[in-house]
């Protein structure tokens, strides 16, 4: 259970890799801005930004096969907002109809259109995660709510959870193979019966980790008292990340991108009027 | 005047029975200490009080002329009493090493360069460079606490506390564990004060502190206090094994000396005495 990979980061070192993570993350946002820009049926933008993730993958170094792996996950959900797309609009002409079925070729290409936003979102939001380690992510978002600070939000203490977060879910999953092992050899039951009863069978799982849980952070929290932890202002980070010729080139691609969606957008109006 | 004078310390976690009941000891620099007694006996509790993570009710701690009992001079006394706990997974803050052993000296407010020298001094202390940028999840028990004692390091602390730090490691952890804390004492001049029930780790001590009911009821070097066999026992403790042995042995008439406490002397002894026959 240890070596579950928490998230999905794919570690080599590649020019995504090696950028600023606040740079990926802003960059992730302009890009799920740029597919919800590109207007209804104009499919050109969808290409643009098409090509953007494959440009990003081919330079992350990371399988094309396993960036695509990503939408696996949210498929139902895909095909659900398809199908209703399909089923429930009645704009346009009717293409095919059968009992109280009726598809229109306005329903068709919704569905079509909303597939494949929803598909360039994930794709760009896996890479995020695919290139970027927890850690950095937690560090990145912590330099990014740093304003935040002029409102009195607690961003230092935020990032600290976060990363303590991380720190601790391959202990507590360890835990809790442990716990599960320690049942199972007096004779609990989680294999069988309804998902009800599965769910009861995990009650037994659960308690002890909630205990533990708390036992270890009463433990953290002496060591990090030991370790002069205050959460005083004059703190100091040890790893600070730079800006490199990498976040330049990227921020310039990504502004390209969103140039290329709001002209293909126009440019389709322009062909549809002559 | 020592480096660490408790005077007369008390302290009750619910107010009624004492954990630590009116303890007085001083520790010197470069002082090799080992405190032990059976569970439940206070000496995890003077282990937090030696760094002010609690406070005595009576009696007062002090560290280099800092004392506990001053609210501004905590972080002067943390400073310089580092402490590494039981469990290696519940004291390791970060999910890469070198960050990890950063979060003490981050908290210091040093400045990043300095924070890189001392995490350099810190893993080669330890013996852990290789391992820098690796997640402590995939290390061993023995390795998580050496990234542990690296992180107290960093702080570079004159005392440096082990409360029961090798309870929860495999016996191999444990030695390793061991030679890094004796090489930190014999080459750095650390101070150590080490809390345990393992009294094969008590042979390398100085000073010896037998913790009974909250109090100190033995004191001496190891072989003084390993002579009271039936004293130890009624507290609930043992003798090292080479002791054990080497008692018996006596009993049964071998010539060897009474004061063995290492197995390495044990076998000199039993090879000097193969000599003289």
């Amino acid at each position: 259970m240890k070596d579950v990979a928490f998230g999905q980061y794919f570690p080599t070192k590649s020019f995504v890799h090696n950028m600023d993570a606040r740079v990926k993350i802003l960059g992730v946002i302009a890009y799920i801005v740029a597919v919800f820009l590109v207007k209804p049926f104009h499919f050109a933008g969808f290409l643009a930004c098409f090509l953007f993730v494959i440009l990003a993958t081919a330079f992350s170094r990371v399988p094309f096969l396993k960036v695509m792996r990503s939408i696996k996950g949210i498929l139902f959900f895909i095909i659900l907002s398809a199908v209703l797309q399909l089923f429930f609009n009645t704009k346009g002409q009717v293409v095919f109809s059968w009992e109280f079925i009726t598809i229109t070729d306005n329903g068709l290409l919704n569905a079509g259109f909303i597939i494949t936003r929803i598909t360039l979102i994930v794709l760009g939001a896996s890479l995020l995660t695919l290139t970027t380690s927890p850690v950095e992510i937690s560090d990145g978002i912590e330099s990014l709510l740093t304003p935040l600070k002029w409102i009195k939000f607690p961003v230092h203490e935020f990032a600290l959870i976060m990363s303590i977060a991380l720190r601790f879910i391959p202990t507590l999953l360890d835990e809790t193979d442990r716990i599960i092992k320690a049942q199972k050899a007096r004779g609990a039951d989680f294999e069988s019966g309804n998902v009800f009863k599965r769910a009861k069978a995990l009650i037994p799982v659960l308690i002890p980790l909630l205990i533990s849980s708390f036992r270890r952070a009463d433990e953290l929290s002496y060591a990090m008292d030991a370790r002069c932890y205050s959460a005083s202002k004059n703190r100091t980070k040890y790893k600070k990340a730079v800006l490199t010729y990498r976040d330049l080139v990227a921020t310039i691609v990504v502004a390209g991108l969103i140039t290329g969606v709001v002209f293909l957008n126009n440019v389709y109006f322009v062909l549809a009027v002559v | 005047m020592a480096l660490l004078q408790a005077e007369s310390v008390s302290f009750s976690y619910d107010k009624s029975v004492n954990a630590v009941n009116g303890v007085s000891l001083s520790v010197n620099e470069g002082e090799y200490v080992a405190i032990i007694g059976h569970n439940g006996s206070g000496k995890s509790t003077l282990a937090k009080l030696f760094n002010g993570l609690i406070k005595p009710d009576q009696g007062n701690v002090i560290v280099d002329g800092f004392s506990v009992l001053e609210k501004k001079d905590t972080f002067e006394i943390r400073k310089r009493v580092g402490v590494v706990f039981q469990n290696p997974d519940n004291q390791l803050v970060a999910s890469i090493v070198e960050d990890d052993v950063a979060f003490g000296p981050e908290n210091l407010g040093i400045p990043r360069e300095e924070i890189k020298q001392r995490i350099d001094f810190a893993l080669s202390a330890v013996g852990m460079e290789k391992f820098r940028r690796s997640s402590p999840t995939r290390l061993s028990g023995g390795q998580k606490q050496r990234i542990a004692i690296a992180g107290v390091l960093a702080l570079k602390p004159k005392i440096l506390i082990l409360d029961e730090s090798t309870a929860m490691l495999d016996p191999q952890g444990r030695k390793e564990v061991l030679e890094v804390v004796r090489k930190l004492n014999k080459e750095q001049k650390v101070t150590v004060i080490t809390i345990t029930h393992y009294m094969e780790e008590v042979v390398e001590a100085d000073t010896v502190y037998v913790m009974n009911d909250g109090e100190i009821a033995m004191q001496g070097t190891p072989t003084e206090i390993f002579k009271q066999k039936e004293k130890l026992e009624s507290f609930g403790l043992d003798l090292p094994v080479a002791t054990q042995i080497a008692k018996k042995l006596i009993e049964r008439g071998v010539a060897i000396k009474s004061d063995i406490l290492t197995e390495k002397q044990l076998a000199e002894e039993l090879c000097a005495l193969k000599l003289k026959i």
